[in-house]
């Protein structure tokens, strides 16, 4: 419920480890809203969320080291440069990162010369590609990815592609939402399709 | 997990660092006025100078708690530090403790040195400098709560005016009363100690009323 509109009733489903969910619907049909209630940002009107047998509500922070958001907003600090932006992200959610590995998620990334620059000096696709590093380092289990792939170049989308893959490949759970296809060689992929 | 968002937030202002000193140039700048205005009539200016000074210190915090959680609410951080493992009222006071830092700390040392502009002794200087060290955190953490409430309306800065001066009160008349105390010959302890249990009760129940009011504000 947003307001006073309902977006979506009579959702049901259960995700097995291995599964990406591929997320569409035209706008406004309540695609963030889903992926907001999924992590927990936002409280469901009606339902339940269950992460492996119990409700998130009563998991709390065993839930939350479980998973990675990333909303439209790429959450990266103008001020810090791409390498202290990564291990700060890291740090606050529990998982301290060293120099070296920063260094090697932003390469991966193809940020390599411009780890230590501040992030303003970045453009729209290389800050989604700071916070994008984040999924290399974080080990969670479920990813909740919304539009991520905007402003990235074909070659960006194709590392987010493979960075799904492996995740799907070491029993990972990610829904994803987006307009573009994303065709994946590993994993089982489902389509959730929301409409107005 | 506490001392990384402090260091976060104090990395934050120390590159934007022209943000903190716009505020103790506001300060230094109010309290100034006022000798400058009145014109060298020290028993007047004595007797004013308690309340100039901690007004002053009420106002120039009002010009950085706006951003307290707005920055990191425009660019995403803040949903992020919402889906940290932490308690949120700890991230808080993470954000509180840094602001206090940054934007009280260097009032509360330049205080002296602009009360002295007011003929006020050496003993009643270190009362006001003693009254703003207990009073200031005060200021960080009922800030917080007006921050957190109105966080991404549109002239949110008039409104968290309006919401958190009447709060400052009690902070005001016994950090005041306390360097007024002190000018009369009198002991300023009853005030410090009372100014001392109001900032207590802020850190009990701030953190928490302002960590209610992000969530609201984020869904």
């Amino acid at each position: 419920m947003r307001g006073d509109r309902r977006l979506f009733s009579g959702l049901d489903f259960s995700l097995s480890p291995g599964t990406f969910v591929q997320l569409t619907g035209p706008n406004g049909s309540g695609k963030t809203s889903l992926l907001r209630i999924l992590c927990g940002l936002l409280a469901p009107a009606e339902g339940n969320i269950f992460w492996q047998g119990a409700d998130i509500r009563s998991l709390r922070e065993d839930y939350v080291t479980a998973v990675t958001y990333m909303g439209h907003r790429p959450g990266v600090k103008d001020e810090l440069s791409a390498v202290e932006n990564l291990r700060i992200a890291n740090a606050l959610n529990g998982v301290e990162v060293n120099q070296p590995d920063a260094l090697a998620a932003l390469q991966r990334m193809g940020l390599k010369g411009r780890e230590s620059l501040p992030a303003r000096f970045l453009s729209e696709g290389q800050r989604r590609r700071v916070a994008l590093a984040r999924l290399i380092l974080c080990g969670t289990r479920l990813w909740l990815l919304d539009e991520v792939m905007t402003s990235l170049d074909k070659g960006a989308v194709e590392l987010v592609r493979s960075l799904i893959e492996e995740h799907l490949q070491r029993d990972g759970i990610a829904i994803v939402a987006t307009h573009q296809e994303l065709e994946l060689s590993a994993g089982v992929t489902k389509r959730l399709e929301l409409t107005t | 997990m506490l001392r990384w968002i402090v260091w976060r937030d104090l990395m934050l202002a120390w590159r934007r660092r022209s943000d903190m000193l716009s505020t103790v140039f506001f300060f230094v700048i109010v309290v100034s006025l006022f000798p400058l205005g009145i014109g060298p009539e020290t028993q007047l200016l004595r007797s004013i100078a308690p309340g100039v000074v901690w007004v002053a210190a009420l106002l120039a915090s009002m010009l950085s708690l706006g951003r307290l959680f707005a920055n990191d609410y425009q660019d995403g951080t803040l949903e992020q530090l919402l889906l940290t493992p932490q308690p949120l009222s700890l991230v808080v006071l993470g954000k509180v403790l840094a602001h206090w830092i940054v934007a009280e700390i260097p009032l509360v040392l330049i205080a002296p040195l602009v009360g002295a502009q007011f003929d006020l002794s050496s003993n009643t200087l270190l009362v006001l400098l003693v009254s703003l060290v207990i009073g200031t955190p005060i200021l960080s953490l009922i800030g917080a709560v007006g921050a957190a409430l109105t966080l991404g309306l549109r002239g949110g800065g008039v409104l968290i005016s309006i919401l958190i001066l009447p709060l400052y009160i009690p902070a005001l008349i016994f950090g005041a009363g306390a360097v007024e105390a002190t000018i009369i010959g009198m002991s300023p302890a009853p005030h410090l100690y009372l100014l001392g249990a109001f900032a207590i009760i802020s850190l009990l129940f701030s953190p928490w009323a302002a960590s209610a009011a992000l969530r609201i504000s984020l869904e």
